[in-house]
């Protein structure tokens, strides 16, 4: 698996990536090769930077007025911070799930639409159905759910409404999945299910999980980044992260010496 | 990294399983140093007591097992952690092994004294137990001090206990061709002799461990096997 990603083109190159809010500088000089059909988990205390750098991937960060992005990052080998890339199409290609299940005040069915609408992905209800139904099915949630998809999904429980943003993430038929903390919400099965979930969508995705649990990391990525005081410290194949890293601060991180 | 863990008692946990181990390899020390005193003084009180010490060594060892599982369940080490914990745990193992090779040679040393069978091997004998007890010790204190050098310097000095095996396996060969009377105790002595050499590959094992848990990697296994009485055996006998 790691011997692909070491030949394939990677999904997504990150080069000299700095990143600002306002004076305090949040990442130093960040580069990095994601690699497609691949998980990658970036780990690292609070305040690292690792969901910084995962939100320039989708340009997230432009949301926040004083946050200042520089160097490139390329998606397939296009600059995503390009003039000419509109920031909401560049979306549905990385989607984006967060740690809180945030799902909308809409139906089931209208929380996975909503995205395949607004990007006119189905010519007629038919084809939207499809879209919706492939989606759920790809969450592992539509056996739970497709007899009240006309439900809120609100009501769901929060591992079910966790991979109800999951599929309304994937149904515009994103090329990369981006998860900040996707189960630090959720108790250990709706976990587990999440994880098997992200290992079967990496067959499909290049997927990226900014998670805080390190067991988490260990199970579900074939790559691992250690951020540390904004400095991405190490990159690499998680087996070797996890039983020989390189750099003395991911050992002293890993084994909970450093937090 | 040499700074404790956030959780402290996780430091307690890894220093008990540590000093368990190394507590192991003291009785083991004392058990081969013992047997060989009795065997060459026919001490059979001092023969006795190695015998029925060897059970404080094999009760350490299932601690150390025990506490090794409940590390692993509870505190998921990682990364040098996590060699610490396996290499205590294959080097319980490899002790609880000495400790039953002293024994052995404890219980032989009993028959051996009915046959009255006076050899001049044993000082050939106490010369080998000497060198393997240094590796022992020094496997050890290699592992306490994370100290390379040292454990490679074990891993070579097998040579030499390899080398003395193979001139008294030779000996011995040629007392019971001489005299077939000879032949029993020969047998124990060559069995005693094999232990002691059992217990050099040993501690090259513990060397190793030491090696592994500072740099994550066991040393290339490039060394010549050293027992050649397998060849020696045929030479005789076609010669």
């Amino acid at each position: 698996m790691e011997t692909a990603a070491e030949t394939a083109a990677p999904k997504i190159t990150a080069k000299n990536v700095d990143v600002f809010y306002a004076d305090t500088q949040a990442l130093h000089n960040v580069s990095v090769d994601i690699p497609d059909r691949q998980v990658t988990a970036f780990i690292g205390p609070s305040g690292c930077g690792k969901s910084t750098f995962l939100r320039c991937i989708n340009r997230m960060n432009d949301t926040i007025p004083i946050c200042r992005v520089s160097g490139d990052i390329t998606l397939d080998g296009q600059d995503i911070y390009d003039p000419n890339v509109d920031p909401v199409q560049l979306r549905a290609q990385v989607g984006m799930v967060f740690q809180k299940p945030n799902p909308f005040p809409k139906s089931i069915f209208d929380n996975v639409a909503y995205g395949p609408r607004i990007h006119g992905l189905s010519k007629d209800r038919a084809e939207l159905e499809g879209i919706v139904e492939k989606a759920l099915r790809r969450a592992a949630l539509w056996d739970e759910v497709k007899d009240r998809l006309d439900t809120p999904g609100t009501g769901l429980s929060g591992g079910q409404q966790q991979r109800l943003c999951i599929a309304r993430a994937i149904a515009t038929r994103p090329e990369v999945l981006l998860m900040d903390e996707p189960c630090s919400a959720l108790d250990p099965i709706a976990t587990a299910q999440i994880e098997e979930l992200i290992q079967d969508l990496s067959s499909r995705f290049s997927v990226v999980i900014v998670t805080h649990s390190m067991q988490q990391a260990a199970r579900v990525s074939q790559r691992t980044a250690f951020f540390h005081l904004g400095n991405l410290v190490e990159f690499g194949n998680t087996d070797d992260i996890f039983t020989r890293p390189s750099d003395s601060r991911t050992e002293a991180y890993i084994t909970g010496r450093i937090g | 990294m040499n700074s404790g863990h956030i959780l402290s008692a996780f430091d307690t946990d890894l220093e008990r399983i540590q000093s368990h181990m190394l507590r192991m390899g003291g009785l083991v020390e004392t058990a081969l140093h013992d047997a060989m005193t009795a065997l060459e003084k026919g001490d059979l009180e001092l023969a006795a007591k190695v015998r029925s010490e060897d059970q404080a060594i094999d009760d350490l060892e299932e601690e150390i097992r025990q506490e090794v599982e409940r590390v692993i369940a509870l505190r998921s080490p990682t990364a040098g952690d996590l060699r610490t914990v396996l290499s205590v745990l294959t080097m319980a193992s490899t002790l609880e092994r000495c400790g039953d090779y002293a024994r052995n040679m404890a219980k032989r040393t009993f028959v051996l004294e009915e046959f009255r069978y006076s050899s001049t091997l044993n000082g050939t004998l106490r010369r080998m137990s000497r060198v393997v007890e240094t590796m022992l010790t020094d496997a050890l204190d290699a592992y306490v001090d994370r100290d390379m050098a040292k454990a490679e310097d074990v891993i070579e000095r097998d040579f030499e206990a390899d080398q003395i095996y193979n001139s008294l396996f030779r000996e011995l060969l040629t007392h019971m061709m001489e005299d077939p009377r000879t032949i029993a105790p020969a047998m124990h002595l060559h069995f005693i002799a094999k232990n002691i050499e059992r217990v050099g590959d040993h501690a090259t094992n513990l060397a190793e461990q030491a090696i592994y848990l500072v740099t994550g990697s066991f040393p290339s296994d490039d060394r010549p096997k050293q027992d050649v009485t397998t060849v020696n055996l045929t030479e005789l006998r076609d010669g």
